[in-house]
């Protein structure tokens, strides 16, 4: 079996750049690759374009990026819950693409799938549409939207294995595994890693060619955006 | 007497048939979900990966892991399923979910729908809703009738980014049920006590009423 296995989160990092196009997983706060956000912080990398469903909130997850203004580009689904992403765009400090997020989880499938383009309905008639292709099908107007490219994609799982295998939890999954076919290089943080031979193959949920570095990752804060419960009475 | 949210998802959960599986917005219609009708079973689907959600947690049970559509902590009811974003948005735009409900800030008489952005105030993002609305065979509005200045919030064009263009089929709002035809909102019923001047003054979009217009009925 090929061994992905990096060493830690420094090694995960390496080659990461100032100006790269980035690929983060998660939905709001779960599921987003924790350690590589804190790592790119104290690497103080910038200009990074970051392809993300949401941006953190203030003081967690990509949030922590933007504090430290190392994002020069959004490229997210939606963004509410954070202030600090509010002024820096309203300002113009930031660049802001808003994709439905279909569109957005589909962009990225492509560009691991080898699918350059493709048609949506997503976003016909509106400002999203805006100086793109439109087509009919069956009398159906469609919106040709491309595949992104991105020089490393950040993904979470539950557990992988040394060789790159991934399994999620719950809906941590969300945007991580067509993520994870899509980045020039990818890089899996799990929360337990263990060695071949110890996830059974019909559970996988993204296969190892998918990914190029994996690493334990550690301290995972996993912070909860909305509590809401009901009593036991 | 106008309804208030609760009255409206309640009458949205008289829309629900038997063997949907359903995408409920956040707000109101997420109330809906509280007052499905007995013997009716309906999935609810979560776009960022459940299809069979169920309530929120007991106190102490909540997972971080386990979370809805609007970043709320919930349950899988059995025979629940996850899956990632592009499966999700494969059953919407595949058109295997039979319903949608979501709010909007307008809507206008030929069904556009505006509820992402207000230009140069508010920039939340669309989310999935641009999905969900240019996909959706059947789409449910569920809002207030005018907006907080008092101002109709049906009208002839919607003046807002749209979100989708002719999808909405029905709107509920606190004051009536609408459905959207050809000619404009066709009035279908009234919440109860409320007259139909009331909703005319309240509709700035074209409102066609034809015959008598019963009240809305609920148990």
């Amino acid at each position: 079996m090929i061994n992905k296995t990096v060493k830690n989160v420094q090694e995960a990092l390496e080659g990461l750049k100032d100006g790269m196009t980035l690929m983060l997983g998660g939905f709001g706060l779960c599921g987003i690759p924790e350690n590589c956000i804190s790592e790119m912080v104290k690497l103080e990398v910038k200009n990074l374009t970051c392809i993300s469903n949401n941006a953190g909130v203030d003081d967690f997850g990509l949030g922590l990026l933007l504090q430290k203004k190392q994002i020069k580009k959004m490229i997210s689904s939606y963004v509410g819950e954070n202030d600090e992403f509010e002024r820096q765009m309203l300002s113009g400090e930031l660049e802001v693409e808003l994709i439905p997020q279909g569109t957005l989880a589909e962009r990225c499938r492509a560009a691991g799938a080898g699918i350059p383009a493709f048609y949506t309905p997503a976003g016909y008639g509106t400002e999203v549409a805006e100086g793109k292709e439109i087509r009919e099908f069956d009398s159906k107007m469609y919106v040709l939207e491309h595949a992104f490219k991105a020089d490393f994609a950040f993904v979470k799982a539950w557990k992988g294995d040394t060789a790159g295998n991934l399994i999620f939890k719950g809906t941590a999954r969300n945007f991580n595994p067509m993520m994870a076919m899509a980045g020039k290089i990818t890089v899996a943080e799990v929360e337990e890693l263990v060695e071949v031979g110890q996830l059974d193959p019909n559970q996988i949920h993204t296969p190892g060619i998918f990914v190029q570095r994996i690493f334990q990752g550690k301290d995972y804060e996993k912070r909860i955006e909305q509590r809401t419960v009901r009593s036991k009475s | 007497m106008a309804l208030d949210k609760i009255g409206i998802a309640k009458r949205i959960a008289q829309e629900l048939q038997d063997g949907w599986y359903v995408n409920l917005g956040i707000g109101i219609p997420t109330l809906v979900a509280n007052y499905i009708p007995k013997g009716i079973n309906v999935e609810f689907q979560s776009e960022n990966g459940i299809l069979g959600m169920g309530p929120f947690p007991f106190e102490g049970e909540e997972d971080a892991d386990l979370i809805n559509a609007g970043k709320q902590t919930v349950t899988l009811l059995d025979g629940a399923s996850l899956f990632d974003s592009s499966m999700s948005f494969a059953m919407i735009r595949g058109q295997h979910v039979q319903l949608t409900v979501l709010g909007a800030m307008e809507v206008s008489e030929n069904g556009d729908i505006a509820n992402w952005k207000i230009p140069g105030y508010m920039v939340k993002g669309m989310g999935g809703a641009m999905d969900l609305v240019a996909s959706a065979e059947n789409i449910i509005v569920a809002m207030m009738h005018t907006n907080k200045q008092g101002e109709s919030k049906l009208l002839k064009r919607c003046s807002l980014p749209l979100t989708g263009v002719q999808c909405v089929k029905k709107v509920v709002t606190n004051l009536a049920v609408l459905e959207i035809t050809a000619d404009g909102f066709k009035l279908i019923e009234r919440a109860p006590g409320v007259t139909i001047e009331e909703i005319k003054n309240a509709t700035e979009g074209k409102l066609i009423i034809d015959g008598e217009i019963p009240e809305m009925k609920f148990d």
